[in-house]
């Protein structure tokens, strides 16, 4: 196939068009490509649980954690400035406010307890609150920001104060590449940071390390914990073997014989769901009182005394709630006592103190 | 442009027939495994679950609120295998097995896990959902969480826990005595010509039925500790798994 002058200028023409077209795309990756992060899972997890969920179109890195940390912190995302994600999740307080109900900007009290925020890459079924309303943490990042009793802003504004400052604008071309700033990527980012969130270095972790030891309390609480005529709380709290001690599930544990807050089944509107809520992990229970999606207890011993004979009946009791017709198992002042001494060997005081999590 | 197109065509050609080499060396076919679950025939899914709609054999009435089981070594697949059903969250009610050869087979697995293969905190997948024995029986896995509540004698509302693990005998904490109360499920012979979905059904109400009556007002809750209420369900379990529909 002989080939005559036009043509062949034709297929340069093609040929620099695609050069020009490579070299365009190229040149943001060349210079923006972000560092991936290496999560640091600790071993008790990767031994005992299957690996951290990380979705494929939001992988950790470097700078993209960074960024989401940054933006954790940022009061930038409430209307009037005054308030951050932290505001109501504190690291020194394992990301809870310590609060009955978290205060919006408008000092509107709003209906649940701030929930604690770790080991949030290994709930599996990707549903987050209390009554599991939002999918992903990604989806859940969009909802206290625009929520009016909590940070009351629209994203027109937010994205609008983030791309007039300084240093937002390359923080996010390091991330993602591109310096537009829009309320996908805000989310991306905060969810890149969330995912770092370990506590996996309590007592109790040391323990089954080898690196601590537990006194007899302690040891004795644990038991009461495991044995099915006792507490029985592992059916649902986990184990030395579920070291994230939760199911992530939705139970109703028994609280209520009438539900004011229908949780789970507000949700799902199936009424098998009603009262249902998410079992939170027990770790770091020394920094996150009060207790219970209304924080209603504001000490543990409250919470034990509540297992123990406060029990509510209802249709949608969890069956693993024992003798409700006597409020419960009715543990003795003894068993209370070192139950709760095993319940605070939980406690991580490595990761309230970290400070790769404060501002 | 010829040679582009016949280019164009060989890549074709070759891309497509990748797969096709083996295709006519063993006819047979993948073999699908679908549990099913049903009260005396009526067939049960998570919709009926958080009803007290079913009696048992005692006449007692109970609804069904979790039911999750693990079943192990299926003897289609060579090397150990597991498989977690769990109705209430629609989870594992389907195994493909693929490349099945043509052949008469017999169609066995075992229902929860045979000591040898029931080590403490070894499956990961089992553990993220809390799936485990506590230490104090032993440690290792349950067999089966079925959980739902009944209509007590004196009319109230209670639950029951009825949790298949390996039977121990804790009369002495030192010295745990054990008893394998897994068992073997032999659903007989199966010819497989093509893709197979063979059904295996669970009839829910053998629980509590045969050979052993079981009345809920005594064997309730705590059961895990339980070494006579485990031989119990192992008994009544042995009936509980038959062969249903065969579609090739
Ligand atoms: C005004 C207080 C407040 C602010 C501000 C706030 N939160 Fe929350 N957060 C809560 C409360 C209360 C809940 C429980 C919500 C519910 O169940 O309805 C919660 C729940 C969550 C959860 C679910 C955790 C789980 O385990 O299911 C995540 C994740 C979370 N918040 C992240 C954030 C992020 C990210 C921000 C900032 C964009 C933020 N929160 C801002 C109060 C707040
Ligand atoms: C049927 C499952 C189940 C069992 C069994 C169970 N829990 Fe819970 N637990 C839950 C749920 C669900 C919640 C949250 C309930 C709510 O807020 O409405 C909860 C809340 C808690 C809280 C409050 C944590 C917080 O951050 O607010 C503690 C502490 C707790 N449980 C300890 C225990 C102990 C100790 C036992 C055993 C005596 C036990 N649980 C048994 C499901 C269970």
């Amino acid at each position: 196939m002989p080939l005559d002058g036009k043509k062949i200028r034709n297929y340069i023409f093609l040929f620099m068009f695609f050069l020009f077209l490579m070299n365009c795309a190229s040149k943001e990756e060349e210079i923006y490509t972000p560092i991936a992060y290496n999560l640091k899972v600790p071993a008790l997890f990767s031994e005992k649980l299957i690996g951290p969920l990380i979705p494929v179109n939001n992988p950790l890195t470097e700078e993209g954690v960074t960024l989401g940390k940054k933006l954790f912190f940022e009061k930038l995302l409430s209307r009037d400035n005054t308030q951050s994600c932290a505001t109501c999740h504190s690291p020194k307080k394992a990301f809870t406010d310590q609060l009955q109900f978290s205060l919006g900007i408008n000092n509107n009290l709003g209906t649940r307890n701030a929930m604690p925020l770790f080991n949030l890459a290994w709930n599996f079924s990707e549903r987050f609150s209390w009554d599991g309303q939002d999918f992903s943490l990604e989806n859940q990042a969009f909802t206290p920001i625009t929520n009016p009793i909590e940070m009351d802003a629209n994203w027109q504004e937010v994205t609008a104060k983030l791309q007039n400052h300084p240093t937002y604008p390359d923080l996010f071309l390091r991330a993602f590449g591109t310096a537009k700033i829009d309320s996908t990527l805000v989310v991306k980012a905060i969810a890149q940071f969330e995912r770092t969130l370990i506590s996996a270095n309590s007592k109790f972790d040391k323990y089954l390390r080898d690196e601590a030891t537990l006194t007899s309390a302690e040891k004795n609480g644990f038991t009461i914990f495991m044995e099915e005529e006792k507490g029985d709380c592992f059916h649902c709290h986990g184990s030395e073997n579920n070291p994230l001690w939760t199911d992530n599930e939705f139970h109703n544990n028994g609280l209520d014989r009438n539900f004011t807050d229908l949780g789970l089944g507000a949700i799902t509107g199936d009424p098998r769901d009603n009262g249902k809520f998410k079992t939170p992990s027990i770790r770091n229970l020394a920094f996150t009182a009060p207790y219970m999606h209304d924080g209603r207890f504001a000490t543990l011993e409250e919470v034990i005394e509540f297992y123990s004979t406060g029990l509510q009946p209802s249709s949608t009791i969890d069956p693993l709630m024992k003798q409700i017709n006597r409020g419960g198992v009715n543990l003795s002042t003894q068993e209370k006592a070192d139950l709760k001494a095993f319940l605070l060997t939980l406690s991580d005081f490595d990761f309230v103190n970290s400070p790769a999590f404060q501002e | 442009m010829k040679k582009i197109v016949s280019l164009f065509l060989i890549v074709i050609l070759f891309s497509s027939c990748k797969d096709d080499v083996e295709c006519c060396v063993n006819p047979g076919g993948s073999v699908t495994l679908k549990f099913t679950h049903n009260w005396n025939g009526t067939p049960i899914t998570e919709a009926d679950f958080n009803q007290l709609k079913f009696t048992n054999a005692n006449g007692d009435q109970l609804s069904i609120e979790k039911l999750r089981y693990v079943i192990t070594n299926i003897n289609l697949l060579d090397t150990k295998n597991r498989n977690l059903v769990d109705l209430g969250q629609n989870t594992g009610l389907s195994l493909t097995i693929p490349n099945q050869k043509a052949d008469l087979i017999n169609l066995k697995f075992r229902f929860g896990f045979k000591d040898e293969d029931n080590t403490d905190g070894i499956y990961q997948d089992l553990n993220t959902v809390n799936f485990n024995v506590p230490n104090m029986l032993g440690g290792g896995y349950h067999y089966m969480q079925f959980d739902g509540k009944f209509v007590a004698a004196n009319n109230q509302e209670a639950g029951f826990n009825y949790h298949a693990i390996r039977a121990v005998n804790r009369t002495d904490p030192n010295n745990l005595v054990f008893k394998d109360t897994s068992f073997e499920v032999d659903l007989g012979e199966i010819e497989i010509i093509n893709d197979t979905t063979i059904e295996i059904k669970m009839n829910v109400a053998e629980w509590f039925k045969n050979p052993n009556t079981w009345n809920l007002n005594e064997l309730n809750t705590v059961l895990m500790p339980n070494f006579d209420a485990q031989i119990l369900m192992n008994e009544n379990g042995q009936s509980v798994f038959s062969l249903g529909e065969i579609t090739q």
